[in-house]
């Protein structure tokens, strides 16, 4: 008897083993996970933040969170020594920019490369405004165009008349 | 003024569709360097084959510098061997290895196996100067005149027609700017 309950308990415990085996590889496959040890709260929300600010560059449409890639575990890397060193959030933005270019960034500097990219949206519907503006108030002169000169007014009663 | 508005709509259309088309036509991977006119950052490492040999940024200086980053684990990398035996017959340029995050004893075999490019390798097996150069994957080559500023970067294999395209005109260029010391 103690023999089978030794047996169903070390069943159990395998069992268990593989259970914890199989969760462990099922998180490890969502989303890369670093087991960095933060020294407090703050720093693990900046690191945090910096990793869903910073752009991957090999995998364009990640970013540093959420890329599996090499270089981005390096990145991560990186920015969590970086962030032990006592490097401000702008200091770190910018040694990722000095080596990888303003690409990293997946909000863009204000800058004469990005007028466009940060004013576009505005000015055209600064555009469309004036557009409609202008079209609704043509509008009134078209009316008057589509009314009879005196002369088809005429006309029409003649028309009218003969009937 | 009146025939400009009727007209607004198709100028708008074709301007859309220049924009859109440029769009389609440009290569999203290829992204310049934040380094390009900059001086090649300060290192100290090991060479490949020696890891007593220390070479630094100062023993890349005065000639007109290939550095090519490669590795075993890079396939490309050996698609884009056979060219870079070529370019090294060269005279007028050096082209030099950077083996990034690579095991040194396969990568000593790959030389040995194949041939041997490079005046020498440097041996970054945490990618600590490929960090600095803005490297994010293999192959990639940096141009670097004989000052020792970057002067191009191209990432992905080299052959033939992208040597032509890319490379010769520039190195053309650096050849000429050093004979008039510039």
């Amino acid at each position: 008897m103690t023999m089978m309950n030794k047996t169903l308990s070390s069943i159990l415990v395998m069992c268990t083993a593989f259970y914890l085996v199989i969760a462990a590889i099922g998180t490890a496959n969502a989303s890369p996970v670093d087991t960095y040890v933060f020294e407090d709260e703050v720093m693990k929300i900046r690191f945090q933040a910096l990793s869903k600010e910073l752009r991957c560059p090999k995998c364009q449409n990640q970013n540093l969170a959420d890329s599996n890639s090499p270089i981005a575990a390096d990145l991560r890397r990186e920015l969590y020594d970086l962030l032990k060193q006592g490097k401000a959030d702008s200091e770190i933005v910018d040694f990722m920019v000095n080596r990888y270019g303003e690409f990293v960034l997946y909000r863009p500097k204000v800058s004469e490369l990005t007028y466009v990219l940060w004013f576009g949206p505005a000015v055209l519907v600064l555009l469309a405004i004036i557009v409609v503006i202008v079209v609704v108030r043509r509008k009134p002169a078209n009316k008057e165009k589509l009314a009879l000169s005196s002369e088809q007014q005429d006309k029409l009663k003649q028309l009218l008349k003969d009937k | 003024m009146g025939k400009l508005i009727r007209f607004l709509p198709l100028i708008l259309v074709i301007a859309l569709g220049v924009v859109l088309y440029r769009g389609l036509s440009l290569n999203p991977q290829d992204m310049p360097s934040a380094l390009v006119g900059k001086p090649m950052p300060q290192f100290s490492l090991p060479t490949l084959n020696n890891s007593e040999r220390i070479v630094t940024s100062a023993d890349l200086k005065g000639d007109i510098v290939l550095l090519n980053v490669w590795a075993t684990w890079c396939p490309t990398c050996k698609y884009e061997h056979p060219y870079l035996v070529d370019i090294a017959k060269n005279p007028q340029l050096k082209l030099y290895g950077l083996n990034y995050k690579d095991e040194r004893a396969a990568a000593q075999e790959w030389l040995t196996v194949y041939e041997d490019p490079y005046m020498f390798s440097i041996f970054d097996d945490v990618g600590t100067l490929g960090l600095d150069l803005g490297v994010y994957g293999a192959p990639e080559t940096f141009v670097i005149d004989h000052h020792g500023i970057i002067r191009k970067r191209f990432a992905g294999a080299i052959d033939t027609r992208v040597w032509r395209k890319e490379f010769e005109p520039l190195i053309a260029q650096l050849i000429s700017e050093k004979q008039q010391g510039k």
